[in-house]
């Protein structure tokens, strides 16, 4: 620490210089901040003086630089010197713009604004410009896990970037479900009929690629290391492994089609004329353009049915809850194979709802009506085999009648399973019960298990709309049916879009550079391993599998699998784990900082003076104190907010400290838990409410009221809801009184 | 301005929505030099205008957030606001693109402090909010807005706001004499991520968009939930003001219908199951909802949302294309007239507010583009084919939720690398 060197600068533009005394928030930041250099400016974010900065920086060795200004969100470009650590102190959104501009005000706003100049000091001193670490390697090589239509798209897309590819597939061939498909849903206008599948042309490209190597009859066993050296072990179904080394790895196991001997209400098993709908294309692809036969007896086919839904979107046991997205389609592809190859069937879809979204597909839809197909709205209550026809039992939504319908043949469309492999969230079986293996795709030797973690129904998707890719292993995607239902054309889609994300990981895991939501970020957590009692926390609770344990039990970090989200320096109770940037201290001390007014017991005008603390998540609860102070909603001056990366980096020591530096409550800001969770590193608010109920046994040990201390679920939409919230601890203060641990 | 700013390794993306916004932060995390061209003054795009995503019901400034972020801190990416493309010539690798820039009338200098909009009087319709209400003459677009910089309405360009606004600028930033800008760039490839805007309801005559107060569209009522919207973050009924509790949506208005779009918009039957989670948050059991519909589209895993809102009793669904709507007098209570095509029951329901679940349109009319682009008669750009390097990103593509639009921009991002790869000299 002896070579830092503090330059604090004091913004007087935006009304600072009115509503504060900035001549005494420079001789705190000087004096008891210790800067080597301060300056109040009119206007600090004027490129003459960032550039006046900067020359401070370049000639008189400034190396930790304090703006007190605006907020951290506001004229980042302007302040952001690189390779210096930089505390924007939060003078206006966070000072000024929350407090009224009144005479009896001004006591306590100034006392605001010197506490955070306080803090921006000590911050600066504990933190250290955050450079990569050693540990990256760069390796252009990706793997991509399955050999479908998506595994196939990801592996020429990706090469055409310039990277290699290894494919490995399970089977003896490529093409996957794709490939026993008689023909394709269109996507290219006119999106009017179906067209190739597409898997030859592939395939062609596939082998004509000198950068593609296919690996047939293959599963990955093993799957070890960290973006930018992943091995993984390469095994053949005669037994015989290879390990190879890659950048990053695309998981595109495809899915499994439902098991029509499920619904023998249908009649499947029963009889050959009823099939699923990947019975249909064999029967197709055998027909090759000739009238469809039906397999009972090879009679053409003069009318046929198509059973929408069938085990699917229903609560029935063993079937689907969900809609497989791609059924729609598929089945009014099929109907025209039978229009197309003979004008006099009769080829009619039951549905409830028709389901053909977008342009394409409902200009295929409006096709097949033109080339006679109907559409029946209705539901299937029975199929009836027979010698000659089958009975087809169902209610006519419509016509709200009873219908029995003869046909030749019946078509299931039935839904899509995703070949995700191990659910690592399974609860543990229950002793006594058989439990079914299921074989892993990726073997991962993650402490967190196996496979990737799935969202709902056994989909590996992820749980952000407008972050399809924030995957929760690092630099590993997943794409196509198994991370969500659908079909060809998004998958095709879905594989470019992995594609794009795994060789991004490649780039930034060589550079050291964090992947999405902190992308770039190059600070990393340090672990002082003398320090450590081996308890795990921290391999545990890491949302993304970042910390495997040694041998001994101690954490083993992986840098690249890292998102830098701090979960692991909140866990440990011993606290050894902190980044250059963001540590233990470099909150803490902010925190002890802060001047807590003691009393004066003699004098009984003596006005209280409590102190709260808010550690807002960064991402959320700041944004929008920041957008509250922007729309001028006050809260209280006796607060004093800290942003933090998580909630889950939040360690309990800041909160026993504070209350023991004499801290009147304390408020948590994070974001919503449980199923449909905010939080983008997954558990942090969750966890932070999980350890702050702990916290109610130092509140008791203190003999403090449990009040004092409050987490919240909050969104950036709060805007006018966190002050409150803040307001509310003020008055709880207020009414229990201030703490007795001031000293 | 004519200056040369880019080179054929560049990648343009035009467009500053959450496709364009994703197309070129992928592209600038990978590494490669990137100008995001926005029509408007601040990036977001129509997400910027939701209250909510569906299914989770999250908030999209949550990840609007986490975008600017991004944008701030990376040095790949340039973004240059109230843009236009205006002509594209040249070939995959190396095009030659013009760009005309509108005035700000403020400068880099802006501190977003806020004085000039004090100080300006004139009021105008205030596009972010669809017109419900108005903003000043000088205005930051919304709370989230990126760049963080405030922008002079021309309109008031040459009166004494102007002046009023110049004078209360302590810092320089407001310039009046700034002019439209022409900026020329080589860029190796182009993404259009040009979005879509609401389908106009007033053309479909039997709803009545145009004559009655109470009928409105489901991005109107997005803004309604806005906190800083127009009403405030209430759903209020446009003619009286009074609360809409009793609120009929309509599917496919505009949308299916070989009169207006033929397409399906796809996300419009999500978008009304979530606006009827609106209802009951702000009006508990005393709100009702009714989704009149043909099918409704709730694709894949949204079925589950689907299935959570079936089980709200005071959800209900009637299959059928609302024939017309008329005006109760009196109540001002839009009739929606019609038969429930289970069972051919004739309808004549009278509502506190009709809210159109309007289709979506291309933003850009596929005569328009300033370079040959491939579209399908909806004007929605064609999946790529041969050695082009113009790619479209999102709802520029097809009719997309935000999922797939942000999925479908990732591979826009990767497809124009490929081209930047191939006519780069340097090794991958």
């Amino acid at each position: 620490m002896a070579d830092t060197k503090i330059g604090a600068y004091i913004c007087k533009g935006c009304g600072l210089g009115e509503r504060l005394d900035t001549d005494k928030l420079e001789s705190i930041a000087s004096g008891e901040g210790k800067a080597a250099i301060c300056r109040q400016e009119e206007f600090l974010c004027q490129q003459s003086t960032v550039d006046k900065i900067q020359a401070d920086i370049d000639n008189e060795g400034i190396n930790r630089v304090v703006i007190g200004a605006c907020s951290r969100r506001a004229k980042f470009e302007a302040f952001n010197f690189e390779s210096t650590c930089v505390s924007r102190v939060n003078l206006r959104e966070g000072v000024i713009w929350v407090r009224p501009d009144t005479e009896e005000a001004k006591e306590a706003t100034q006392e605001m604004a010197e506490d955070y100049i306080r803090m921006g000091c000590t911050e600066v001193k504990f933190m250290s410009p955050p450079s990569a670490s050693q540990e990256q390697s760069v390796n252009k090589h990706l793997l991509v896990v399955g050999g479908g239509i998506t595994g196939m798209t990801s592996a020429i897309e990706a090469s055409k970037a310039g990277y290699q590819v290894s494919i490995i597939e399970k089977t003896s061939q490529l093409g996957g479900v794709a490939g026993q498909l008689h023909r394709k849903v269109p996507s290219r206008m006119p999106y009017a009929s179906p067209q190739d599948n597409g898997i030859d042309d592939l395939n062609n490209q596939i082998s004509a690629n000198s950068n593609i190597t296919v690996y047939l009859n293959s599963t990955t066993t093993k799957t070890s290391g960290a973006p930018g050296r992943f091995s993984v072990d390469i095994t053949t179904e005669s037994g015989s492994t290879t390990t190879e080394n890659f950048g990053a790895i695309i998981q595109a196991s495809g899915f499994t089609p439902y098991d029509a001997n499920k619904l023998p209400e249908f009649a499947y098993g029963k009889t050959p004329d009823v099939v699923d709908q990947l019975g249909l294309e064999k029967l197709a692809q055998e027909a090759n353009g000739t009238p469809i036969k039906r397999p009972s007896d090879g009679k053409v086919v003069e009318n046929v049915m198509f059973i929408q839904c069938a085990g699917q979107r229903s609560d029935k046991e063993d079937h689907l809850s969900y809609c497989s997205g791609h059924c729609c389609s598929t089945s009014i592809k099929q109907a025209m194979y039978f229009k197309e190859s003979n004008p006099n069937c009769d080829a009619a879809v039951l549905y409830t709802d028709l389901r053909t979204p977008g342009a394409g597909g409902e200009d295929f839809y409006r096709s097949a009506q033109r080339k006679g197909v109907t559409f029946t709205k209705g539901i299937a209550k029975e199929v009836v085999a027979g010698d000659n026809q089958h009975t087809i039992k169902f209610t006519d939504l419509i016509l709200n009648d009873e219908v029995d319908l003869a046909v030749d043949m019946v078509v299931l469309a039935t839904g899509m399973l995703p070949n995700s492999g191990v659910n690592i969230d399974a609860p543990p079986a229950e002793e006594g019960s058989v439990e079914i293996p299921v074989e892993s795709i990726l073997n991962l030797d993650y402490r967190q298990g196996k496979d990737m973690p799935q969202l709902v129904h056994g989909f590996t998707d992820s749980h952000f709309i407008c972050f399809p890719y924030e995957t929760r292993r690092t630099g590993i995607y997943t794409a196509g049916p198994v991370r969500r239902p659908m079909d060809i054309n998004q998958a095709i889609d879905d594989a470019t879009g992995a594609a794009m994300k795994a060789i991004q990981a490649i780039e930034n895991s060589a550079l050291g550079k964090a992947a999405h939501p902190r992308s770039g970020d190059l600070s990393f957590p340090s672990f002082r391993m003398e320090g450590c009692t081996q308890c795990k926390r921290c391999t545990v609770e890491c949302p993304f599998g970042a910390i495997n344990e040694d041998e001994k039990g101690y954490p083993s970090y992986n840098e690249s699998r890292c998102r830098r989200c701090g979960t692991c320096m909140g866990a440990c109770p011993v606290r050894v784990i902190s980044f250059e940037n963001y540590s233990v201290d470099s909150v803490g001390q902010q925190i002890k900082a802060v001047n807590v007014p003691i009393p004066d017991e003699d004098d009984e005008n003596a006005v209280a003076k409590p102190r709260i603390l808010t550690l807002a998540c960064e991402n959320d609860a700041y944004p929008a104190l920041d957008m509250a102070g922007m729309n001028r909603i006050q809260h209280s001056a006796y607060v004093r907010i800290i942003p933090v990366r998580c909630l889950g980096s939040v360690n309990t020591i800041w909160v026993t400290d504070a209350l023991n530096s004499g801290y009147d409550g304390v408020v948590l800001l994070g974001c919503q838990k449980g199923e449909n969770y905010q939080c983008h590193f997954v558990k942090g608010s969750e966890i932070a409410h999980y350890r702050m109920s702990k916290v109610n046994d130092t509140l008791t040990t203190l003999n403090l009221e449990k009040e004092r201390v409050a987490t919240y679920e909050v969104a950036i939409t709060d805007i006018q809801r966190i002050p409150q919230l803040i307001d509310d601890m003020a008055k709880t203060i207020e009414d229990i009184g201030t703490s007795p641990l001031k000293f | 301005m004519t200056d040369t700013i880019a080179t054929n390794e560049s990648i343009l993306v035009i467009g500053g929505g959450i496709s364009g916004m994703t197309a070129a932060l992928e592209a600038a995390e990978c590494g490669k030099q990137v100008i995001l061209v926005e029509k408007t003054p601040s990036l977001g795009g129509r997400v910027s205008q939701l209250y909510k995503y569906f299914p989770k019901l999250c908030h999209p400034t949550c990840g609007m957030e986490i975008n600017s972020r991004r944008i701030k801190a990376n040095k790949n990416l340039r973004v240059i606001t109230m843009a236009e493309v205006d002509e594209i010539t040249g070939n995959a690798g190396n095009y030659n693109v013009s760009i005309t820039k509108q005035p700000r009338y403020i400068n880099d200098n802006c501190t977003a402090c806020g004085e000039c909009a004090n100080a300006v009087e004139a009021k105008f319709d205030n596009e972010h909010n669809y017109n419900m209400d108005k903003r000043k003459g000088a205005y930051l677009p919304f709370n989230m807005a990126y760049p963080q910089r405030y922008v002079l309405d021309s309109g008031i360009i040459g009166t004494d706001d102007a002046d009023k606004a110049k004078a209360a600028c302590r810092y320089d930033a407001v310039d009046l004499d700034m002019q439209k800008e022409t900026v020329q760039l080589n860029v190796g490839a182009v993404i259009w991520a040009t979005g879509w805007q609401p389908f106009d309801a007033a053309n479909i005559q039997p709803y009545g968009y145009d004559r009655y107060d109470n009928v409105i569209t489901s991005v109107e009522f997005e803004r309604m939930m806005d906190d800083f919207g127009p009403t405030g973050g209430k759903i209020l009924r446009p003619s009286d003001n009074k609360e809409a509790k009793n609120i009929a949506f309509i599917q496919c208005a505009g949308s299916r219908d070989r009169n207006y779009l033929k397409h399906c918009s796809r996300i419009c039957c999500m978008a009304s199951l979530k606006q009827t989670t609106y209802v009951r948050e702000q009006y508990a059991d005393d709100g009702k909802a009714t989704i009149y519909y043909i099918d409704i589209r709730a694709i894949d895993r949204f079925e589950d949302f689907y299935a959570k809102v079936q089980a709200d009793t005071n959800v209900s669904f009637i299959k059928s294309k609302v024939a017309s709507i008329t005006e109760e007098r009196g109540t001002g209570n839009p009739v929606l007239h019609g038969v429930n095509t289970e069972g051919y029951d004739r309808y004549d329901n009278a509502h506190d507010l009709v809210v159109l679940a309007v289709g979506m349109q291309p933003s850009v009319d596929r005569e328009k583009f300033p370079v040959e682009v491939i579209t399908n008669e909806h004007g929605f750009i064609e999946r790529p084919e041969g050695s082009t390097g113009m790619f479209a990103a999102g709802c520029a593509s097809d009719a997309l939720d935000v999922n797939r639009a942000v999925q479908n921009a990732t591979a826009s991002a990767l497809r124009a690398i490929q081209v930047v790869n191939r006519f780069s000299k340097t090794e991958v």
